[in-house]
């Protein structure tokens, strides 16, 4: 006999259901109840860098757009800093920077838009600089863990190269799937696939 | 430096659900069809949002009463509580907890439910709080009703709160659903049963709390949540005087 390791589990997944929007966006719901519903404003009116925006649409297995899809962003400011206390610059974040989003697809279409500025390098592990990157994770009816990915530029080839995540993704080609594309000045498209032709890659963080 | 330090524990993708589960026929054509690609974590995952209670209003974790129209909630009150724990045992102080849930006749609130149980024109059927110091939240509603959903033609969901919860970093987050002690539908629900392991399962299932209850005003029911525990490195490879 030996002694017990005795750590918790942790709680299981579920589905976040066809009415997410009810608990983390009520106003996509059908209803105002909340003075300030979280999440609409990622970057705020301070916020040091390009304003960007991120227009797109998740879809399905059968090439359907996911309409009920919920997507959250998590990202550091231009200058690669995380507004949080883990990151020993968290203090030089301006005032009304959250780097955190909650995205709602249109309940026809499924296209969503990202409003936010374009995310600093950050440094990663070992030193290794990261490319510009937004961290995404999404749920819906019918995925029953979050799914995680990240949204890279197609205008930081360069550093993308030299990206160590990315260089993790043995085939090459669908290193792609996690780049979005620039269309306009300021505006990129990106698009995700949850299974079949060019699945986005997903991570186990 | 090497690696962040207090990164997360590994999840155990045994222990959650398989994004693909046959009888949850949604997740057939939603469920990625490539293995997860592994990574160890950087700034990005070890860092989440935070929340202040300027962010919250005072009638936020009372969902008999935040969405009150004249009256009051019609169903059986109840009081949920518990705390939000890391696999450590310790607690996730400040970190914020979001409910929602069908009324007591398992009607939602939302422009795309058409069930035919009417909308309790007092209850919203959201809500959200902090954790304390300690991690222990609580909330007050109503029991929620089951509801029909076209997957089998008479599947029933059992009566559940959907929870969703950040703790401190991007790779804690979590959603999921707590079910209520003795609800015979639990067992035959397709979505619970996504769960392979009956251990898991019962992580979800909240006890009947009689201690926690208010005498001759609600029943109370305790659900603990635990989330992703933090590696404090032991050792790690790094240059004097870093």
């Amino acid at each position: 006999m030996t002694q017990k390791l005795d750590r918790l589990k942790e709680t299981p997944s579920q589905t976040a259901g066809p009415y997410v929007h009810i608990g983390l966006a009520p106003g996509a719901a059908g209803f105002e109840i909340f003075d300030q519903e979280l999440g609409r404003d990622i970057a705020g009116p301070n916020a040091r860098g390009e304003r960007i925006r991120i227009e797109g649409t998740v879809y399905d297995g059968t090439g359907a757009p996911v309409k009920d899809v919920l997507i959250e962003t998590w990202q550091a400011n231009a200058d690669g800093i995380h507004p949080h206390p883990a990151d020993p610059r968290a203090s030089e974040v301006e005032a009304g920077f959250r780097g955190w989003g909650r995205i709602i697809s249109d309940f026809d279409t499924g296209a969503f838009v990202i409003e936010t500025v374009k995310p600093g390098a950050v440094t990663g592990r070992n030193g290794r600089i990261m490319a510009p990157h937004i961290s995404l994770w999404v749920v819906a009816r019918g995925v029953n863990v979050g799914l995680q990915t990240r949204l890279y530029f197609a205008d930081e080839a360069e550093a993308n190269a030299a990206d160590p995540v990315l260089g993790f993704i043995e085939q090459v080609h669908r290193r792609e799937t996690l780049v979005a594309e620039r269309t306009a000045d300021g505006v990129y498209k990106f698009d995700i696939r949850l299974q079949g032709e060019r699945e986005t890659v997903f991570f186990d963080i | 430096m090497n690696g962040p330090r207090d990164e997360f524990y590994q999840r155990d993708r045994t222990w959650h659900p398989p994004a693909f589960s046959r009888d949850y026929k949604t997740s057939v054509a939603r469920s990625p069809s490539l293995p997860l690609l592994s990574l160890e974590q950087s700034m990005s995952e070890i860092t989440g949002p935070t929340f202040g209670h300027s962010d919250l209003g005072p009638l936020d974790n009372d969902l008999i009463r935040n969405y009150a129209h004249g009256g009051e909630a019609i169903g059986e009150r109840i009081i949920v509580h518990g705390r939000v724990v890391d696999e450590n045992g310790r607690g996730v102080p400040n970190t914020l907890v979001e409910v929602w849930q069908a009324n007591a006749g398992g009607r939602y609130r939302h422009r795309k439910d058409t069930y035919l149980a009417p909308i309790d024109p007092n209850f919203g059927g959201c809500g959200r709080m902090l954790t304390d110091g300690n991690g222990y939240y609580f909330f007050r509603t109503v029991k929620p009703g089951a509801y029909p959903w076209r997957n089998w033609i008479n599947n029933w969901r059992p009566a559940h709160i959907h929870v969703s919860v950040f703790g401190s970093g991007f790779a804690q987050r979590l959603i999921t659903q707590m079910y209520f002690e003795g609800d015979p539908l639990i067992a035959q629900c397709p979505i619970v049963n996504t769960i392979p392991d009956p251990r898991a399962i019962e992580q979800l299932i909240a006890p009947l709390d009689m201690n926690a209850a208010v005498p001759l005003d609600s029943l109370a029911y305790k659900f603990d949540i635990v989330l992703r525990g933090r590696r404090s490195t032991l050792f790690e490879n790094r240059l004097e005087g870093n």
